[in-house]
């Protein structure tokens, strides 16, 4: 007999304060507003932590855990339930997403206080939970559709939030669109599952697929849906080449920036490659893709990330190219290491985003970091976490990042699947990670103020101030998980126990004897790690000298490099490449080709000819109806007449 | 004993001399005047076919044509007088809105 561990209640609670604040908040006093959407969160938080307690003792037999609430869809053999699915990764995933979304809402309390529309706030940040939390649970890819459409429509919302403005907007088309591209190869990906496989649920799949053999000499059907897998996570999680809309994204509020597009909902990509581990291990050339792309869209965006100057387009391109590292460790069949980068991830890069709210809302929305600067002195509670985030995400021992990216290099340098190569784009990524993020942190905190002062007139910006309480809480919580939240996974060669990878080897099926290989070179383990905290520090160096000690430096070099420098600061035009030659042909071939050709030209030139000819015809056919009485009777006595002499035709001949 | 093919013929006379007076007159009661003509040339065959086939029905018929025509005379004729009453004319040519 299965314990009761009522899933269901845990996505449920947040859609509950969606509805409430969605359908009534609109008379609610804001504090009732944010209550309802606080509190829902928090229980579901609650209930996942009581789950989790439960889980922990459950016997390894009954894991996965799975159990079918409903049948959604049932057509012949087929049929599709809502259930939910909890072994040790969505167990994870699950602890990561209430915890730090309850956190991030606690926050939202604050920083959404002047803003308006707060109860649409609210209610579209517990939607968001909602289909983020199907998403984690789901029991089949079916259900993991529905959450991972969800998810992207909330964060269309959120990106969309202040809809006025023009620029919002279209950023919140282009996320949705962009994200559409992928969602069409994950949609392949299922079509191909359930054609050759007839099943969509993991219980049943995945059990079928391990008893396939590995795709090693020719690439085959599992190769494929891995590869359209991957485009399916690409768009979600924004990897090369569909990115491109997360930059954009900040364009909404700076708490949804952190939950959706930095902690969570970007980071589903990653699951649900880690969930279809046992396809891509099976699958070495879609592995390969997968690493290529990780590796590629670390180093590719950490680049751009070195010369944005508005802090929350640093934090977008920081967060593309970690997540790169995640898909990184996942192509090298280093699941658990991506999962723990994406939880130590939603940890650091959560409390940045929040952090750089903090900040924004002490400069009354200012967000150019030419124009801050010796901001230590003024918000340093919000200076504080930052840093702790700050050398979090520079991967400097012990805070959460050196563990995770730690591990993902490393996993790089010796799976089976990984090569120097990878390792090296990696290291030369967590160089640059560490200096444009130390970059970000000097600009900000030290030196001189350099923001215009014209704005103290106004009234509640009158002078940088510390944000509320309710604010600085959360920052302080995620503080202090960016600095242990990697201890659970602190790695053997350092004398750990590596807990976290054991806790979620199971759901990965991980071998013991690559574990055994592994252990057989801790020495090297603990050289490359060396070497890559020497990476982070080598950073770290290079912004003090460049944005403390000589602050002429950056322009003289951003000169010298002359074109270079533009290039990369303009993201290497890719939108404008993009626009060249996707947009504009589309909108050329939608104005000449579909509207005024085939809509304008063919169909509704068909329409408007039958209406006219019907007119025409009408029209001489109106006079016959004059209305006189005489001229019917002659159409009468006409009728009669043509009757009779065809009689008399018929009666002459016959 | 006369044929049968004098009565036809001169029905169909009265018939056509009906028909005619219809389609060119303009006065309402002229009109109904020849719609009678056209009934009574059609009464004539009947009689003339029933006198020929030693039958009733065409007798019978008759008598319903005479009916139908008295009732139809006395629906026409207030219809008529309530033309004139409002348009103070009983020229056809003016009557031709299907209503009052």
């Amino acid at each position: 007999m299965k314990p009761h561990l009522h899933l269901w209640l845990i996505p449920l609670l947040p859609l509950v304060g969606a509805a409430i604040n969605g359908l009534l908040g609109r008379r609610f006093p804001k504090r009732a507003v944010a209550w309802v959407g606080n509190v829902f969160v928090g229980a579901s938080c609650a209930m996942a932590w009581w789950v989790f307690a439960r889980f922990l003792s459950l016997p390894h037999e009954m894991l996965p855990y799975v159990r079918d609430y409903a049948t959604w869809i049932r057509a012949g053999d087929f049929s599709v339930s809502y259930g939910v699915y909890l072994d040790q990764l969505s167990m994870v995933m699950v602890l990561a997403v209430t915890s730090v979304g309850f956190l991030i809402h606690i926050y939202s309390i604050g920083y959404m206080a002047h803003e308006g529309g707060y109860y649409r706030f609210f209610a579209y940040l517990n939607l968001f939970m909602f289909f983020m939390l199907t998403l984690v649970l789901a029991n089949n890819y079916l259900v993991m559709f529905i959450g991972w459409e969800g998810v992207g429509l909330a964060s269309y919302l959120l990106i969309g939030f202040f809809f006025l403005r023009d620029s919002a907007a279209s950023a919140g088309k282009k996320a949705f669109i962009v994200n559409r591209i992928g969602d069409f190869g994950f949609l392949i990906a299922l079509f191909l599952l359930i054609k050759h496989f007839g099943y969509l649920d993991f219980g049943r799949l995945f059990p079928m697929i391990s008893k396939l053999g590995v795709e090693n000499a020719a690439p085959g059907l599992l190769t494929a849906i891995g590869l359209l897998l991957m485009m399916g996570a690409a768009g979600k999680s924004a990897q090369l080449p569909l990115y491109v809309w997360l930059p954009d994204a900040m364009e909404g509020p700076t708490p949804v920036s952190a939950l959706i597009h930095a902690a969570t909902m970007v980071t589903a990509g990653v699951y649900m490659v880690a969930r279809s581990n046992v396809i891509f291990n099976r699958a070495p050339s879609a592995m390969l893709v997968v690493a290529i792309v990780g590796c590629l869209t670390a180093l590719f965006a950490a680049t751009i990330g070195m010369a944005q100057t508005d802090i929350k387009k640093v934090l977008a391109y920081s967060t593309i190219s970690q997540l790169g590292y995640m898909f990184l460790a996942c192509g090298v069949a280093a699941f658990s290491a991506g999962i723990f980068h994406l939880m130590t991830h939603a940890f650091f890069k959560g409390l940045l985003f929040l952090g750089a709210g903090s900040v924004i809302h002490a400069l009354g929305g200012e967000q150019d970091m030419r124009r801050m600067g010796g901001l230590r002195k003024h918000i340093p509670w919000t200076f504080w976490t930052m840093t702790a985030a700050t050398f979090a995400i520079a991967g400097i021992p012990p805070f959460a990042g050196f563990f995770s990216k730690d591990e993902i290099l490393w996993s790089a340098f010796s799976s089976r699947y990984g090569s120097w190569i990878f390792w090296a784009i990696g290291l030369l990524t967590a160089f640059l990670t560490s200096f444009y993020m130390f970059r970000l942190w000097f600009l900000t905190f030290f030196g001189e103020f350099r923001g215009a002062e014209a704005s103290a007139g106004e009234p509640g910006h009158g002078h940088i101030h510390e944000s509320p309480r309710v604010m600085l809480i959360p920052l302080a919580i995620l503080a202090v998980l960016s600095v242990i939240g990697g201890w659970i996974g602190w790695p053997e060669s350092l004398g750990g126990t590596q807990r976290f990878d054991h806790f979620l080897s199971p759901a990965f099926g991980t071998h013991a004897e690559e574990a055994a290989v592994a252990a057989a070179e801790h020495s090297k383990e603990l050289l490359l790690a060396g070497v890559s905290v020497l990476a982070a520090l080598l950073g770290l160096f290079l912004a003090w000298l460049l944005y403390q000690r000589r602050r002429d430096l950056p322009d003289k070099i951003a000169a010298a490099l002359g074109g270079l420098y533009t290039t990369v600061r303009d993201k290497y035009y890719v939108d404008e490449g993009y626009a060249a030659a996707i947009v504009q042909p589309l909108i050329k071939g939608s104005t000449y080709i579909l509207w005024r050709g085939i809509d304008a030209g063919a169909i509704d030139a068909t329409a408007n000819e039958s209406a006219e000819t019907a007119q025409h015809v009408s029209d001489a056919l109106r006079h016959m109806q004059s209305g006189n009485v005489r001229s019917y009777a002659g159409w009468v006595a006409a009728g009669a007449a043509l009757v009779i002499a065809y009689m008399v035709y018929l009666g002459v001949r016959g | 004993m006369v044929p049968i093919s004098y009565y036809l013929g001169l029905s169909a006379i009265l018939f056509s001399l009906g028909v005619v007076g219809f389609l060119i007159k303009r006065n309402l009661i002229t009109l109904f005047m020849s719609i009678e003509l056209m009934l009574n040339a059609v009464n004539l065959a009947f009689v003339a076919f029933a006198w020929q086939w030693k039958s009733l029905n065409g007798q019978v018929f008759v008598f319903f044509v005479m009916v139908v025509a008295a009732a139809e005379a006395a629906v026409g004729l207030a219809i008529i007088i309530a033309v004139f009453r409002t348009r103070e004319t009983l020229n056809v040519d003016r009557v031709n809105l299907l209503k009052l």
